[in-house]
Parts: structure tokens; sequence; C-alpha cells
């Protein structure tokens, strides 16, 4: 029997869309649809296992090898570099990495600039880049309070459609990078089972075509 | 009935590599634990990891456990071309993982060739990687490509370029998509994209990718890369090892330091490579030496698993015998049951928590196994 082709899928709406991707592409897997309090789904006769993981922990599962494939965004594969294949843009889950403020907010350049973020790696990089000395306060969430509450001048965080930002009275000042759902491997399986990977990837590939 | 409890994992790997990298004349090199961290400050870029254990030593210079094997062999090494130089080293480094804090004490396996190397010595290296590889597990692929022809379609930008840096993560990681990304941002120079895209795209079996990759190779005017591939990896054409070769261009490395054949082993059991290697001839030349060199390291603390047994049983026997014994009957059936092949625990009251496959009480020097 071919071996079983694991796959990590980011927990919530974007994973469900991925699925319904890849139950298209061949990979179909029902008892995923009625899910309860299971994390684990397996359709042995399509040789395809499921897991539902935290979107963030999708790249420990691939890269690792616990996943052979699973999906993950933009924000998190430039967020902690994981050593995996990036083989496709899904292109779902479009959003963005942005820096928003106060409406009023000036950047003052002889002050060390206070970022607030989930995303600590990307926003060093993206300020180290424009010679901008920053501060970092890493946060876990509710980024947007911080510069309402004088924690920082400004945030980096994803920006879908701007509401939340909008009701806390900020404004996007830049966007770092665009975002969407990506299609990763592990290295080793992507030796191992090359089959099934690049079938799959040619079916999405297709089907978006 | 005793092999199970004789080895560990990485002594039996290291034995086996050893021996097989000394009958193909390796000489063994041991190093000290130690280096000048002055060597290491230099050449930062080219350790797997950014950390390194430092302390001041009894002189007041600043040493460094060393966090690498390669630069200490280059260091203590005088050129010699065109003779070369073949060694072979198992030696501990001192890492910082990925994402870990702290260091890790960590066994490496490698071989070198440093001298007057030519094709036929990195053919033979190459071999020796898959020899290892097979000698690991019945079922390992040895992706193998030529640095050549990245660093002859991104030779427009500069070294450090950050474009430049960003197209080969691209191709290091097959996103065909990153190209346009990055494109979009950074007007690339012509034809850059296509050709990037097209190295991702010549991956596979050598049959199916190299003429993909000589295409290329005219394009950009260097048919020798191309040469250069086929004529290493013809040692494997009609051998068992034929199968698992793959050429793949997202094998890649700092240009500053690696050139040319550069190559990586995996196992189907282990989710990482497990071998590294390639040619190195302009980390030497940055060391100011004229030799050429080639070589590959395992990685043995990535193999920790493969082939992981669970002994039903920590020793063969629980020998169990009263406190006020004498040692000399003790030891004497410890040993009479050694010799019948079997591993003993002897202990007055217990084991705490090991297994045993029988116990046996030591009575009147006796040993009575229990029913």
């Amino acid at each position: 029997m071919p071996d079983m082709l694991n796959i990590a899928l980011p927990k919530g709406r974007l994973g469900e869309h991925v699925y319904d991707l890849f139950e298209q592409a061949g990979f179909p897997c029902p008892s995923i649809r009625n899910p309860g309090r299971r994390l684990i789904f397996e359709n042995e006769e399509a040789g395809v296992r499921y897991f539902w993981v935290k979107p963030s922990d999708v790249t420990v599962y691939v890269e690792r090898g616990a996943a052979d494939i699973g999906v993950a965004g933009r924000d998190i594969l430039l967020e902690y570099e994981p050593d995996v294949y990036e083989l496709c843009d899904l292109g779902i889950g479009k959003c963005r990495m942005a820096v928003a403020a106060p409406r009023d907010f000036r950047d003052d350049m002889r002050r060390t600039l206070r970022v607030a973020t989930k995303f600590r790696h990307v926003a060093e990089t993206y300020y180290a880049a424009r010679g901008r000395e920053i501060d970092i306060i890493h946060l876990n969430g509710s980024i947007e309070i911080a510069p309402i509450v004088g924690l920082s001048d400004v945030i980096v965080d994803i920006v879908e459609t701007g509401s939340t930002l909008r009701e806390n009275n900020l404004v996007v000042f830049e966007t770092v990078f665009p975002i969407s759902a990506r299609l990763i491997a592990n290295k080793s399986s992507h030796k191992f089972k090359n089959e099934a990977i690049s079938r799959l990837v040619r079916e999405i590939a297709g089907g978006r075509s | 009935m005793t092999e199970n409890f004789s080895f560990t994992n990485d002594e039996r790997i290291i034995f086996t590599l050893r021996a097989l990298y000394t009958k193909y004349g390796y000489q063994p090199y041991r190093m000290s634990k130690f280096e000048e961290y002055d060597l290491y400050s230099r050449n930062k870029d080219f350790l797997v990891s950014e950390g390194v254990i430092t302390f001041t030593d009894t002189s007041g210079r600043l040493m460094a456990l060393k966090p690498d094997v390669t630069l200490s062999i280059i260091k203590n090494t005088r050129d010699t071309a065109p003779d070369v130089s073949k060694l072979c080293y198992d030696e501990n480094v001192y890492r910082s993982p990925k994402g870990a804090s702290g260091y890790r004490e960590q066994m490496q396996i490698g071989l070198e060739q440093i001298g007057g190397v030519d094709l036929c010595g990195v053919s033979e290296v190459l071999w020796l990687a898959a020899e290892s590889l097979a000698s690991l597990s019945g079922d390992f692929v040895l992706d193998v490509s030529h640095l050549g022809l990245a660093s002859a379609i991104l030779s427009p930008l500069p070294p450090r370029d950050a474009t430049r840096t960003a197209l080969l993560k691209c191709a290091a990681d097959k996103n065909l998509h990153g190209i346009a990304e990055i494109a979009k941002d950074h007007p690339l120079p012509d034809g850059m994209g296509a050709r990037i895209a097209a190295l991702i795209e010549a991956s596979g079996k050598p049959a199916r990718a190299l003429p993909r990759l000589r295409a290329l190779a005219g394009e950009l005017g260097i048919p020798e890369a191309a040469d250069e591939l086929e004529t290493v990896l013809s040692v494997f054409d009609g051998t068992p090892y034929a199968d698992a070769i793959r050429i793949d261009t997202s094998v890649t490395g700092d240009m500053n330091y690696y050139n040319d054949i550069v190559f990586r082993g995996f196992l189907r059991e282990v989710s990482e490579p497990v071998l590294s290697g390639g040619q190195y001839d302009m980390l030497m030349k940055r060391m100011r030496r004229t030799d050429r060199a080639v070589g590959f390291a395992v990685y043995l603390d990535r193999l920790e698993r493969l082939g992981e047994t669970h002994p039903d049983a920590d020793a063969d026997v629980l020998l169990l015998y009263p406190s006020d014994t004498p040692p000399a009957d003790v030891h004497r059936a410890v040993t009479a049951l050694i010799a019948e092949g079997r591993t003993v625990f002897a202990a007055s009251h217990g084991a705490g928590r090991l297994t045993f496959r029988a116990t046996a009480d030591l009575i009147g020097g006796e040993v009575i196994f229990r029913a």
C-alpha cells in the first residue's frame, strides 16, 4: 500500500476553504466535514490523512515531518522562516501585513520608534532595511490597543478588511507585504512522496488556471 | 542476546562510516575541542548555527568550543596541491539549534578532500555520500546540483544584494511564485526571473533533468557546468544507487564559500537532510589557501531515532542476592551468567524501574531462576 499523505490544515475558515481545494484535487476525506472534537481524519482509500492545527503551528508540523505538506500564510513563513519547500500560492486567504497607527501619527526620526506586534522578526527585518531604530513590543493579541493607550507608536499586524483598525481609529500607513496562503512541503517528504505531492500541486495549479 | 545492549546508534554509525572511509584511504583526523574565536568570527556566515561558546584561556586569548569541523581542518592543514589529502573525522561540535535557547553538543562525522581535487575526487566523495546514506537506510535520496548555474544567472547582481539573496532563497524553496513577487518590487535584469524559474524546474532524475540543465547552461555560456555534473554522476550509472540520485537545484549554499558541485542526502525515516556537502574552493580562497576542497558531513543528531528499537528488557537477568553475600560469590555468579551470553544486573534489593527477561536469586552460591 502506498504511504499516506499527511496534511496539516490551519483551523478555521481558511482551512475549510483549503480542504475544498484539496478535495477537488482528488484528495477527499469526507469525515472531516463532521469533525466534532476530533482533529485527525483519515481516508485510507485516497491515501490521505488530515490534521487540524493552529495556523501558526502548521509550519512546525511540516518542517519536522509530522505532516508532509500543509498550508500556511506568507506572514507565518516570513516570521518563522521554516526550512520547507514553498510549492504553490493558493491565491486565497488574501490580506496584507501593514504598519498602522492613529490618524495623526507623525514619525519623529529623533526618537526610537515603538512598534507593537506579534510578528517580531517581520517588523525587525522591515525596519532594519530602512535603517530605522525601533523598540519591539511583543504582544500576543489585541495589538490595536497598543498605540491608543500609549504603549507603542505604531503596530505591525495583519490587515484584512481594515474594519478593526477603523473601529479603533487607526489607519494603515504602509503595506509591508501582501499575504496569501501557500502550500508548503517537508523537504524529505518531497523526495519520498513526490508523486502524490506533485499530483496535488498539478491539480491545484490546473484548477486555478 | 546481548547485541541489543552493546552499541548506541551513534557508535554503530560511527564505526560503520569510519570503516567505510578508511577503506578508501581517508586518514582519521583528530583536532582540539577549542579554536581561537577569531577563526569563526571571520567566517560567521559559513556556520550553521549563529551562537558560539567562548571563553578566555589562561593566556588571555578568546577561545571557542568548535561549532564546525571544516574550518578547523582548513586552518590546521597546509596547501598540498597537486597532491591531495583525504581526511575523515568524527567530532563533537557545539551549536545553538535554530529556534532554541542554549547550546547542544552534536556529534558530526564526515570527510574532506583537500589539495589537487579533480572530478574523480569529487565523484569519489559523491559515491561515499551515497554509500554512507545506504549504510544508514535502505531508502535514501542524494540530491546533487551545480552552483555554477545559479551563480551565472545571478551574476548581474552584487554578491550581498538583497534581491539576489531573495532569488536564491526562491530556488532553495522551489518557490516559483516568489520570483514574480520579488520582480514586482525590484525590477530584475532581463531574463533573470525566467532563468531562475527554469533552474527551479530543472530537477528530477538525471535522465530528465540533465537535458534541461544542459540547455540552460548553454544559454548562460557555461556548458561545462552541465558537463561536470554529468561526469561526476556517471559513477552511479548501472549501480544499485542510480535510482536514488536526483538532480535538485534547490540544493544551494552561500556562494561566498561553496562552488560547483553541492549535494544533500535524505533518508525516508528522517524529516531533515542528514548529510550535506559540496566543493568549497571559495572558502579556501577566503582563508588564503590555494588548494581546492570538497567534503561532506553526516549529522548524527538527526539520526538519533533512526532504526529505533525498544528492547523488551533492560537486561537479561536480574540477579538478587542477600545483603550478607560475600562479594566474591556475587562476582562468580555474575561472570558465569555473562559467560553464557547473558546480560546481568546484580542487586541486593531491586533495580528501580528497569525491566528484565528473568529474575534469579543467588542462594548459597547457586543461581536459581524464578519460575
